[in-house]
């Protein structure tokens, strides 16, 4: 069978390519899908190791539920990007450097 | 080697791949949609991990819903987000890219080496849950368990996510309201 070694040393990658895509990337979209890469990682984690958990499902029930919050998380990004998109005629996050309006 | 560990390296190959394309290109529409690819990999090695109803819902609400989602706000935003293709001919590895490449880097030093010295197979609850026979295995069917236990031990976060996501749907439309309509 595969080790969990494996399934974490996957999600490690994956998650350090989505910090990568925060920290560098100058659109919003692109810093949007790291962070949904970074979910990803953590899903996999959560469900590498709940296969050790049969009666509870602790890891798959809490994976659906990460799922959800990032369907949630999307949603609300987008209202924001295509707001700030509307008032600053651009979405690099880095120009976007007024508080008030 | 049996097919099951080289469908895995074959699924963790083409994640890992198709994301570093993901983050390593400059044109955001070639990164969109290798995105679907990643994460179509990503619900295989779920399935792999004998979690097939979290691979069906990542496929139906992941690539269904928030990948659409994303088209639609990149198709929304404007079309100078475009203009990033003409320019694909500058250096490979840009220097304002180097600090973010080396902050990735270490962070994955620090994972990989917290994992191999964690040794995650030899846990001592992997190794009860082993001992008990509390191991799903490949012949074992979840998902009527999965309801079962949505309904009676997780009901309380059940229902906190779905106050949650209704919060999400009214904060949304509340947010993308055209300005100025009705306050």
């Amino acid at each position: 069978m595969i080790s969990l070694t494996d399934f974490l040393i996957v999600g490690a990658v994956l998650f350090c390519t989505g910090m990568y895509m925060i920290v560098s990337k100058q659109n919003a979209i692109q810093v949007l899908i790291g962070i949904e890469l970074m979910l990803n990682a953590a899903i996999l984690n959560l469900v590498a190791f709940g296969k050790y958990d049969r009666m509870d499902n602790g890891g798959q029930m809490f994976s659906l539920f990460a799922i959800v919050l990032a369907a949630a998380t999307t949603a609300v990004a987008l209202a924001i990007i295509l707001n700030v998109y509307k008032r600053f005629k651009t979405i690099d996050p880095g120009q976007v450097d007024k508080l008030r309006d | 080697m049996s097919l099951v560990q080289l469908l895995f390296y074959l699924m963790a190959f083409i994640a890992v791949a198709s994301a570093l394309f993901v983050a390593a290109t400059k044109n955001l529409v070639r990164s969109i949609f290798m995105f679907f690819v990643t994460l179509f990999a990503l619900a295989g090695l779920y399935v792999l991990a004998l979690a097939d109803f979290v691979a069906i819902t990542q496929v139906v609400i992941y690539v269904g819903g928030i990948l659409v989602l994303i088209l639609f706000a990149f198709m929304l935003s404007g079309k100078e987000t475009l203009n990033a293709v003409g320019e694909l001919k500058r250096k490979f590895i840009n220097i304002n890219k180097l600090p973010a490449i080396i902050l990735a880097g270490l962070f994955l030093a620090v994972l990989i080496t917290v994992i191999f010295r964690i040794d995650a197979d030899n846990l001592a609850w992997i190794k009860k849950a082993q001992f008990t026979k509390n191991v799903i295995l490949p012949t074992s069917a979840t998902t009527e368990n999965i309801g079962v236990n949505l309904m009676t031990r997780y009901l309380l976060p059940f229902e906190a996510v779905s106050v949650l996501l209704m919060v999400a749907l009214i904060g949304a439309a509340h947010l993308s309201r055209k300005e100025g309509s009705s306050l």
